[in-house]
């Protein structure tokens, strides 16, 4: 009893554990329902899996189970970030548990009850625990709002390294602060229109509606959501690098103000397409998009500079390749800001160039071409938030030496290929016609399956090498209980 | 050593993307016996349209059981190219359209009245060919469906012959009867029932051309040299309501100049043979995967 005890305090106490255990709920849920997708069907896995976990699939219900699953992976990075994010800045001791308590038990409600329902027949109380777990979520997001209040002047900060008001605000945990305020109001542009939808069942995937000339509020309100939510945990994750490796200096105090500006800015533009402002909303879009990008920009010019410094400052004069092999030396911190700029190349590129060229080309091609592209580049970006994730946790577990050179330079490579695979998927009619594709089609499929394949192939290795960990009694897990990403912050 | 094995593996399937594609490979020429001439009646009467199963009616029309053949289209090419009806202009074939009302909607192409492409000619997926005098249809390809066909080409060609293109509901009511099946013979989608993306049936070599079209009427439950068809025809005895080829439908909506497309393809995934799965393009739009059939209003 005792041995469960201590491990279960591990695992759902200490935020390494409950970090942990997310990760390898996505991992599970990931693996296994990446069995029903297209590819899987070609190889005859789908039918298999199905029979053998007796499935109940309704043709009708596809989007449904859909929507179902796209929430219940959200709803765990989204617990996975306020693990972080309640272990990083100061808190109340009542908030920081409050907090944790609710999004966890959400989260594995919604994961548990959700999938049940959306792919083992229609209980509808599972369907119920699905939504009370998605409203504990929705408390937890409002609580954390209240524990990062950045006016309490207990948080205010007299260290003049980091962005900071006159009065000692700490524009940072403003940052951070307003990501979450928002995150919790667009989470009502996608729970109103979801009440009225799924009180009928009446789902549907904004990639099907877009190219329609008249859509309704509450179907601009589902578009709207999908794109800030995504973009918000995209956000998010950029403060939570930036304080993971102690962003600080004169980029962090252009950097701090820009994000906040930003954020709020692309809300309002995102929020704008469900009011009579959505014939000029994409306009608000990109100008709130821009200083968040430059934020993030920001943190990759001080983060590179800060890597080349700390690895040549034995060096009296350090040659280009000096500095560039000082740079990319920690695959796990140079990761993720590579990363951010990768992300230009699979979603911010492929979305300005698309927007530019819609009429002119997009539009002139099958609605089901541009469903590609749509729905290429938003997985495109979750991927890349998603190795980033992986790249945080393979540093809070203390990987080093070979091993983190490994399993670092594994993520940046296996998930750059497969989403630059994915990309030229997604533009491949502006180079080749239909008739003659599949040739092409096949080394991009054998480039994407290699890539993802590895990056879960990987994250299984670390998957089993952390539950191996757990069966031994003086195992790493017993130092993790009590440690705090805070007291880890890079120096 | 390992490096070298490695590279070579990439280099290979890099070379292999780079392969080119025979368009003109071999067809295998089966004949499913289904008469691409022959029309089903629908009486009037309440369906369930749509993937939310919303009660509509609609009056009674004839359908065509098939798509239209490459066969039939040549043939129509001939007889409205000798009487004026079209003309053939570069590498086009072009037909006169009224235009369609422009609203100045956001991304709505302004379709003007004038002579529009029905087909392009020069195209290499093109299967019905034209030699200065008149349209042939490349071998083994006669009872397949017609292809590289814009909306225009589509509509003229029902026109042409005192028919309509199918409006949506029409089309949906005829592939699914009237109770609320996902697809045209029932349920469930199984390889033998369709032509979609890797159903491994015999036209299709994914390591090369990739998915091809199959004759019309394919799946009627026959064998061919072996492969074994389910008979999966819509409860009215149409086939390939589902896979196969795109159909072009007539309907367009106001501020929005696509013209939709029903019943998914050789080149898409069985979700999108769904029968209420839309697509939707441009009217001047055509490609190797969408065709269509006509209905007749009394």
């Amino acid at each position: 009893m005792h041995f469960i005890k201590e491990r279960f305090n591990y695992l759902f106490k200490s935020t390494k554990g409950l970090i942990f255990v997310a990760v390898a709920m996505i991992a599970l849920e990931t693996a296994f329902f990446g069995m029903l997708s297209g590819p899987m069907a070609e190889y005859g896995i789908r039918d298999v899996v199905i029979r053998i976990f007796k499935m109940d699939l309704v043709q009708a219900e596809r989007e449904g189970r859909i929507i179902i699953l796209y929430h219940s992976i959200a709803m765990a990075v989204i617990a996975i970030e306020t693990y972080m994010v309640t272990s990083t800045l100061m808190m109340k001791d009542f908030y920081k548990m409050a907090v944790r308590v609710l999004v966890s038990i959400g989260y594995i409600m919604v994961m548990i009850f959700g999938m049940g329902f959306a792919y083992w027949g229609h209980n509808w109380v599972l369907h119920g625990l699905f939504i009370t777990g998605l409203a504990l979520i929705f408390f937890a997001g409002v609580l954390l709002c209240v524990a990062l209040w950045p006016w309490n002047t207990e948080y205010y900060i007299t260290n003049k390294d980091y962005a900071r008001s006159k009065g000692g605000v700490d524009i940072e945990r403003l940052a951070f602060f307003t990501t979450a305020v928002t995150t919790v109001l667009s989470a009502f542009f996608g729970a109103i229109p979801g009440s009225f939808f799924g009180n009928g069942f009446v789902v549907f995937l904004a990639e099907n509606v877009i190219r329609l000339p008249h859509k309704t509020t509450l179907q601009y309100s589902i578009i709207g959501h999908l794109h800030i939510m995504l973009a918000l945990i995209a956000i998010m994750i950029t403060l939570i690098v930036g304080r993971w490796l102690n962003f600080k200096g004169i980029w962090h105090k252009m950097a701090m103000p820009l994000m906040i500006l930003g954020c709020i800015v692309l809300n309002l533009g995102v929020w704008g397409v469900a009011t009579p402002l959505e014939p000029v909303a994409h306009m608000i879009i990109y100008v709130g998009a821009t200083p968040s990008m430059l934020a993030a920009l920001f943190l990759l010019i001080w983060s590179w500079n800060k890597f080349i410094k700390d690895g040549t400052n034995h060096l009296a004069k350090p040659t280009f390749f000096h500095k560039l092999s000082a740079m990319v030396r920690d695959p796990l911190k140079f990761g993720p800001t590579w990363q951010m700029l990768f992300m230009n190349f699979t979603t911010s590129g492929i979305g300005i160039f698309m927007a530019i060229e819609l009429d002119k080309i997009f539009r002139l091609w099958p609605a089901r071409e541009e469903r590609i592209e749509l729905t290429g580049h938003w997985h495109a970006l979750s991927a890349i938030i998603a190795t980033i994730i992986l790249m945080y946790y393979g540093d809070m577990v203390g990987l080093k030496g070979k091993t983190r050179q490994l399993y670092g330079w594994a993520l940046i490579f296996s998930s750059d290929i497969a989403l630059s695979a994915v990309t030229i998927f997604e533009m491949k009619r502006l180079f080749i016609s239909e008739a003659v594709q599949q040739p092409l089609v096949n080394g991009l499929m054998y480039a994407i399956d290699f890539g993802l394949g590895l990056l879960l192939v990987l994250l299984a290795f670390v998957m089993v090498w952390r539950l191996i960990d757990l069966f031994k009694s003086k195992g790493r897990w017993t130092e993790e209980g009590t440690q705090e990403l805070t007291d880890e912050v890079a120096i | 050593m390992k490096r070298i094995i490695l590279t070579s593996i990439l280099f290979a399937a890099f070379l292999s993307a780079c392969a080119p594609v025979d368009l003109n490979a071999s067809m295998p020429p089966f004949d499913p016996g289904i008469d691409p001439n022959a029309w089903v009646h629908i009486p009037a009467g309440e369906f369930f349209f749509g993937q939310y199963e919303n009660v509509v009616s609609t009056g009674s029309y004839e359908i065509m059981i098939t798509d239209v053949t490459a066969l039939q289209y040549a043939c129509y090419l001939n007889a409205a190219v000798a009487d004026g009806t079209l003309k053939v202009e570069g590498d086009s074939v072009l037909g006169y359209y009224p235009g369609d009302e422009f609203r100045s909607v956001k991304h709505e192409l302004n379709i003007k009245a004038g002579d529009w492409q029905y087909i392009p000619l020069t195209d290499p997926s093109q299967r019905v060919k034209f030699d200065g005098t008149r349209f042939t249809v490349q071998t083994g390809y006669e009872n397949h469906p017609m292809t590289m066909v814009t909306w225009f080409g589509a509509r003229g060609y029902c026109q042409y012959y005192d028919a309509s293109l199918p409006s949506e509901i029409q089309w949906e009511k005829a592939a699914r009867g009237t109770d609320t099946r996902p697809f045209p013979w029932g349920d469930e989608i199984h390889r033998e029932n369709a032509n979609f993306y890797a159903s491994r049936d015999p036209f299709e070599n994914m390591s090369s051309f990739g998915s091809r079209t199959s004759p019309v009427g394919f799946y009627n439950g026959k064998t061919y040299n072996g492969y074994l068809t389910l008979n999966s025809k819509s409860p009215y005895g149409l086939y390939d309501m589902a896979g196969n080829v795109w159909q072009w439908v007539d309907d367009a909506l106001e501020g929005f100049s696509d013209r939709f497309m029903k019943g998914g393809s050789k080149d898409t995934y069985d979700m999108n043979l769904r029968i209420w799965t839309r697509n939707s393009a441009p009217p001047m739009y055509y490609g190797p995967g969408v065709g269509f059939r006509c209905v007749k209003n009394p």
